[in-house]
């Protein structure tokens, strides 16, 4: 360690612009030697530009960088790298079909009269490996080895190359429980060293295991940056999704709901979802709360049949029906607008026309294509209906602002007559207009009589149009909120794990 | 699209365009180029001709364009071609009549249509691979049907597809003409084409809004086979015999290329037949060019790759926004940024 004082890295009033968006506005990032920080924020948030900014990835079009009290620029990934500052993604990014020596020294090997001196690599690569508590053989390719292991050796190509801030990118969301542990205590040994470590996760227990701060981030800003022994998971939540948390009065709408419609029975897939239970009825809004990765979209996609459920029933009016496919799903009047809009639910290229049409066309077999006269009339119909922006019902869809396309997305699915309808989430990355729209949209099916069930990070929201909340943490429903029990403080508090509820509920 | 004449007529304009000048150059090597005469109750004349060479291409070119519609390719439909010939020549010596014949040379090519689909669509495996394994069997496969050796044949019937004329119109050019307009209306008159596009462009979206793209998959290959297979009862035909080593050699790149100068794109999605047959006329058109200036057999293949690698640098992306960004650049001054980093701004995020 050089320094005692000083940050080892201190990035002040960073911004970066992307056409149309402000993706990170004046942020703050103080790394002190022998921390370990934690970069939070939800999707979009800003950490991945941010660690692109540091890491040279992306130009930043305002503020500075010092490292170790020098301003630097890096102009690539590689210079940020020579500065002393080295990134581990969560897809490891080594070449699986080399040896794990020559994964460490990739470029930079041991030579001997022009050739690559292989036994002294792989002598320096086991001592070096030796160092973090891994005994392997590095003269067997990567792929040998797990994950985990592959993702320290990737943490160790890091360090050797940089060593004075490591960047870690969601490194744990593909190990499992001891698998994290033994990154951890190869973390842990990097902060004697006094290294800098950022790390990056949705894991909120991960997190509090490790770092010492947190810096926090919500649409490209800097919410907060705590001392994470002085502070609860439940106030890290509130950062991140940054809603006031004061009581809001909500007249909770005397739900009008009818019959049972849904019923879904222990309904689940190994590593995926716990078995989940959970039933609908007509006229009513569920809303799906966690955070990221504790199950929502899973929810969603096993009761769509977009994956297979290996346990677990539904029952529709009562009835056993088998959803194992899309198809099946759409024929049973279920419909889903997926989270990630560009690969999972537009068809690019095609004509907005074509994208509206697309599920009800599927619906009755090409064999029996639906009039043009009735196509255009469902078209303009529904782009009159939901205000959906365009020049044109034949331009790419993919031309589209996002809130437009989410819109013409639900207008596939509207137009298909769905009586259940799953929206995951439904306002992300969209402008607030569009926002507004879709969620007076929700209520207005609601009080038509569609069940729907929606996945939402946005509390507020959830809060506004659900009749109840079934709150998802780690992979499996953990409380169901109703009524007047249905408010932020509560969904955080059932996130969180924290059991003194203000309304006490059973 | 169907839709409006004239978006049609937009989207054939550049490969309408190249087809005139390809058929200029042959003018221009002999001027006698657009003469047909009409004797022995048939037509004759070397533009009867090129639409004539053509239709091997053409009717490949047609389930080639479905296929390369939804993201894959097919480098069997030349195999296909020499398995459907000596099929149909192996059915016709033993004694039967044409119309058995050409159906067993279907029902061959149906059934290397299926093996390819079911390779892509169920054990996804990437089409180029898939089918990759029967452009090498398929040759092997012919071979055996045939026992080694060109089968002749004299039957009338059969030839006649090849060889014959209706109403002094070679049989080859109407039946070429005939599939494409039929393939077009089923296309374009269902909703198959829209299905079809919406799984080249993007499979998951499309089998979340429901469409089984697992079938439709099979069907674009096995409609594949199917017009392989009749390219090569007609190859036959012409030739009255099964040649299991040279019946359609190299054709399926012909059709590929027929495909990529009809502006479809490799990628998948946006699909034309009709821009696809102009680019087989197109490729017979070169060749036409070739053959009557004359010139020696050894700068062939040269010259057509020169005249191909010319309409391909055309129609390149980076000519295309070249033109775009000087008809654009008259009134208004260029805005600093570059408009190409407008795509990761979703990315970015």
């Amino acid at each position: 360690m050089t320094h005692n004082t000083g940050p080892v890295l201190h990035a002040k009033g960073i911004s970066k612009f992307f056409p149309g968006t402000i993706a990170l506005d004046d942020v703050e990032l103080r790394l002190e030697s022998g921390e370990v920080h934690a970069l939070l924020g939800e999707n979009g948030a800003g950490k991945s530009t941010l660690i692109k900014c540091l890491t040279g990835a992306y130009q930043r079009d305002g503020g500075t960088i010092r490292l170790d009290g020098q301003e630097v620029a890096p102009h690539s990934t590689a210079e940020s790298q020579k500065l002393g500052i080295g990134t581990v993604y969560q897809e490891v990014n080594l070449l699986p079909n080399l040896t794990v020596a020559e994964n460490l020294y990739l470029g930079r090997q041991p030579m001997r009269w022009g050739l690559v001196a292989r036994r002294k690599m792989n002598a320096m690569a086991r001592e070096s490996l030796a160092g973090y508590g891994l005994d392997i053989d590095p003269a067997e390719p990567l792929t040998t080895y797990s994950v985990a292991i592959q993702q320290v050796v990737a943490v160790a190509r890091a360090v050797e190359m940089s060593g004075k801030v490591l960047i870690l990118d969601e490194p744990t969301a593909s190990l499992d429980r001891d698998e994290v542990q033994l990154l951890f205590s190869v973390i842990r040994q990097l902060r004697e060293r006094g290294l800098a470590v950022v790390f990056i996760t949705h894991f909120l227990d991960q997190v509090f295991e490790i770092s010492d701060r947190a810096t926090i981030l919500r649409n490209g800003r800097v919410v907060g940056t705590r001392v994470l022994a002085d502070v609860t998971q439940k106030d890290v939540v509130t950062l991140m999704l940054g809603r006031q948390l004061e009581a809001q009065v909500h007249e909770r709408k005397a739900a009008a709901a009818g019959g049972t419609l849904i019923e879904v029975e222990g309904l689940g897939k190994r590593g995926m979802l716990e078995p989940i239970s959970l039933a609908l009825r007509e006229g009513e809004v569920v809303g799906l709360a966690g955070l990221l990765g504790s199950g929502r979209t899973e929810t969603a996609n096993l009761i769509f049949g977009a994956v297979q459920a290996d346990q677990g029933r539904i029952l529709l009016r009562g009835k056993e029906i088998s959803v194992s496919n899309p198809r099946e799903a759409v024929s049973h009047r279920f419909a889903l607008c997926p989270e990630d809009r560009k690969t999972e639910g537009i068809v690019g290229d095609l004509s907005v026309r074509d994208n509206i049409i697309l599920a009800r066309q599927a619906a009755q077999g090409w064999m029996r294509p639906i009039p043009r006269a009735e196509v255009n009339e469902i078209a303009e119909r529904y782009v009159k209906a939901l205000d959906i922006r365009l020049a044109s019902l034949d331009m790419p869809i993919r031309l589209l602002s996002g809130g437009n396309q989410q819109k013409a997305l639900l207008a596939r699915w509207l137009a298909t007559n769905p009586d259940f309808l799953i929206l995951d989430e439904p306002t992300r990355g969209i402008d607030v207009g569009a926002h507004a729209e879709i969620v007076a949209l929700i209520e207005q099916l609601r009080a038509d009589g569609m069940a729907l069930l929606v996945a939402s990070s946005e509390l507020e929201e959830l809060v506004a149009y659900s009749t109840r909340v079934v709150v998802l943490r780690d992979r499996r429903a953990v409380r169901e909120l109703s009524g007047d029990l249905i408010t932020p403080q509560n969904i955080v508090h059932a996130i969180t794990e924290d059991d003194a509820l203000p309304g006490e509920v059973a | 699209m169907p839709g409006p004449k004239h978006s049609v007529l937009k989207r054939i304009m550049p490969q309408l365009l190249i087809l005139a000048a390809a058929l200029a150059l042959n003018v221009l090597v002999f001027p006698d180029f657009f003469d047909i005469d009409f004797r022995n109750g048939r037509l004759f004349g070397s533009l009867i001709d090129v639409l004539n060479r053509g239709a091997p291409v053409a009717i490949l070119c047609i389930g080639m364009t479905l296929v390369i519609a939804t993201r894959g390719i097919d480098l069997s439909v030349g195999a296909v071609m020499a398995i459907a010939g000596a099929t149909s020549a192996a059915v016709v010596t033993d004694g039967h009549g044409w119309g058995t014949a050409l159906l067993a040379g279907l029902c061959a090519g149906a059934l290397c249509g299926l093996w390819n689909g079911v390779l892509v669509a169920v054990l996804k495996i990437q089409p180029i691979v898939a089918t990759l394994v029967l452009m090498v069997a398929g040759r092997g496969v012919a071979q055996l049907i045939t026992e080694g050796k060109i089968l002749t044949f004299s039957n009338e019937g059969l030839i006649h597809l090849g060889a014959g004329t209706i109403a002094g119109v070679p049989t080859p050019i109407l039946i070429w003409m005939a599939l494409g307009a039929l393939v077009i209306l089923v296309v374009r008159r269902t909703a198959l084409g829209m299905l079809i596009e919406s799984i080249g462009i993007n499979e998951r979206s499309s089998r979340l809004a429901g469409i089984n793209s697992r079938v439709l998959l099979v069907c674009v290959y096995l409609v594949s086979g199917l017009c392989a297979a009749l390219a090569g009862v007609i190859v036959a035909a012409d030739i009255k015999g099964a040649d299991a080593n040279n019946a359609g050699l190299w054709l399926e790149l012909d059709a590929i290329l027929a495909v990529v100068i009809g502006g479809n794109s490799l990628l998948g999605g946006r699909f034309s037949i009709l821009a696809s047959l102009l680019g087989a006329l197109i490729i017979q058109s070169v060749n036409s060019v070739i053959l009557l200036s004359g010139m020696p057999p050894e700068f062939n293949l040269v010259i057509k790759a020169l005249l191909i690698l010319a309409i391909l640098v055309i129609q390149s992306p980076r000519i295309t926004y070249l033109m775009y960004m000087l008809r654009a650049s008259g009134p208004q001054p260029q805005p600093d940024t570059d408009p190409l980093s407008n795509s990761p701004k979703e990315e970015a995020r």
